[in-house]
């Protein structure tokens, strides 16, 4: 076959292009079959255009949440203040159930749920003439579970993601404890296991059903995803009882209770600046 | 062989040297172990050869079908009685004692999984 440099060129030529752009023509037609999948692969992206992208996938129910639920909380700190023993039974009986140790250290602390001021749990409140009863008032806080996780997004391992029902979990068996979670996380709402969590716990009185965590772990409120799982109010609901001072259910539910309890009330969030579209709402 | 005399006796003591664990523990291996099984319940969640080959992965395979898809409910059927899928809670309800059913095999094998870490043993 005669082969001149010109013909070389050609095909040379020919090849490159084909070789460069092809790719990009495929990955093209793909995207623009499926946006879904366009948009799976574009976790950065989806956190710069956080509302939009928030709103697309819970509407349309996106490929993580096929039942399309959104477990969610709203705490009435107006009930939580008529009640002052309130915070302190809730915060114990949440901490027993789940073998949540005490250290005395708090550099060894461990909280899944707990008291905190105003400011502390609302920073973006940056009032310095608030009235007496904000600044008297004790918040309870515990996590989240955003929907849009920036400690799932830190995880390295996978360990703690996001359930169907849209609880923000912990897989205490993959977590490689680098705390990358923690850095992320903009509520503190995670505990580092510095120690053997059973050296905090008294084990005669301890919830045999429920494990304990082992050193070097982060843990966190689970949403009581062991109770909720088996149809039950999760344990701080339940202390609750009749006060009504914490309201659970499905935020993507519209006939459920905890949506009416929003569509009457105002209600704010966390850090809404953060972008993490919280769950747990405070009536003030 | 230029140094035969040298090298066939070093031979046979080397191969002595590398083998010594086994003629030197001839006759001394330990009794296959008889984990005890619970008296008041004969039927598993699979039949015995399956559990005794892989109870681990069956335990890894629970945990991500609770963990990840929340599967905390009661639908592992043994017998007429529903369980959950829970080492804690299905097990240890049965096997009653860690010492005597779990550790004997394991320290046998010289297994030491991180199970009890976290997870409570049932008291005895």
């Amino acid at each position: 076959m005669d082969k001149n440099r010109r013909d070389f060129l050609k095909i040379a030529g020919a090849t490159t292009l084909a070789g460069i752009g092809g790719p990009t023509v495929v990955e093209r037609l793909i995207s623009g079959s499926s946006p879904a999948q366009a948009r799976a692969g574009h976790g950065t992206e989806s956190a710069d255009h956080g509302s939009v992208t928030h709103a697309a996938t819970s509407e349309h129910g996106g490929k993580d949440r096929p039942t399309g639920k959104r477990l969610g909380m709203v705490v009435d700190l107006r009930q939580l203040k008529k009640h002052p023993e309130l915070m302190e039974k809730i915060t114990r009986a949440c901490h027993a159930e789940h073998n949540v140790p005490h250290f005395p250290n708090r550099k060894d602390e461990i909280k899944w749920i707990w008291a905190t001021e105003f400011d502390k749990a609302f920073t973006e409140h940056s009032n310095y003439y608030k009235d007496t009863l904000t600044i008297s008032n004790e918040v309870l806080v515990f996590c989240n579970h955003c929907d849009e996780p920036p400690c799932v997004k830190a995880c390295p391992t996978r360990a703690t993601f996001k359930t169907k029902d849209g609880i923000v979990a912990m897989d205490y068996h993959r977590c490689i404890g680098c705390r990358f979670c923690m850095a992320a996380c903009p509520y503190g709402s995670r505990s580092f296991n510095w120690r053997d969590p059973r050296g905090g716990l008294d084990m005669n009185h301890i919830n045999r059903h429920f494990p304990t965590r082992m050193r070097g772990v982060v843990e966190k409120c689970n949403f009581c995803a062991e109770r909720v799982g088996l149809g039950k109010q999760p344990k701080c609901v339940e202390v609750c009882g009749s006060t009504r001072a914490m309201i659970f259910g499905d935020l993507n539910d519209p006939s459920s209770e905890i949506r009416k309890v929003l569509k009457e009330n105002f209600t704010i969030q966390r850090k809404p600046s953060a972008g993490t579209h919280p769950s747990v709402f405070y009536i003030v | 062989m230029y140094d035969g005399g040298k090298i066939i006796p070093g031979l046979i003591i080397f191969v002595l040297f590398i083998t010594f664990p086994v003629w030197y523990n001839r006759g001394n291996a330990e009794a296959v172990p008889q984990p005890e099984l619970p008296k008041h319940f004969k039927e598993c969640v699979l039949p015995q050869a399956d559990m005794r080959a892989k109870h681990m992965q069956l335990l890894n395979q629970w945990r991500d079908e609770v963990l990840r898809n929340g599967d905390w409910g009661f639908d592992v059927k043994i017998g007429n009685a529903k369980y959950q899928k829970s080492l804690m809670n299905t097990c240890m309800h049965c096997h009653t004692s860690k010492k005597k059913f779990c550790d004997r095999c394991h320290a046998y094998a010289s297994v030491k999984p991180y199970c009890w870490d976290c997870h409570f043993t049932p008291v005895e």
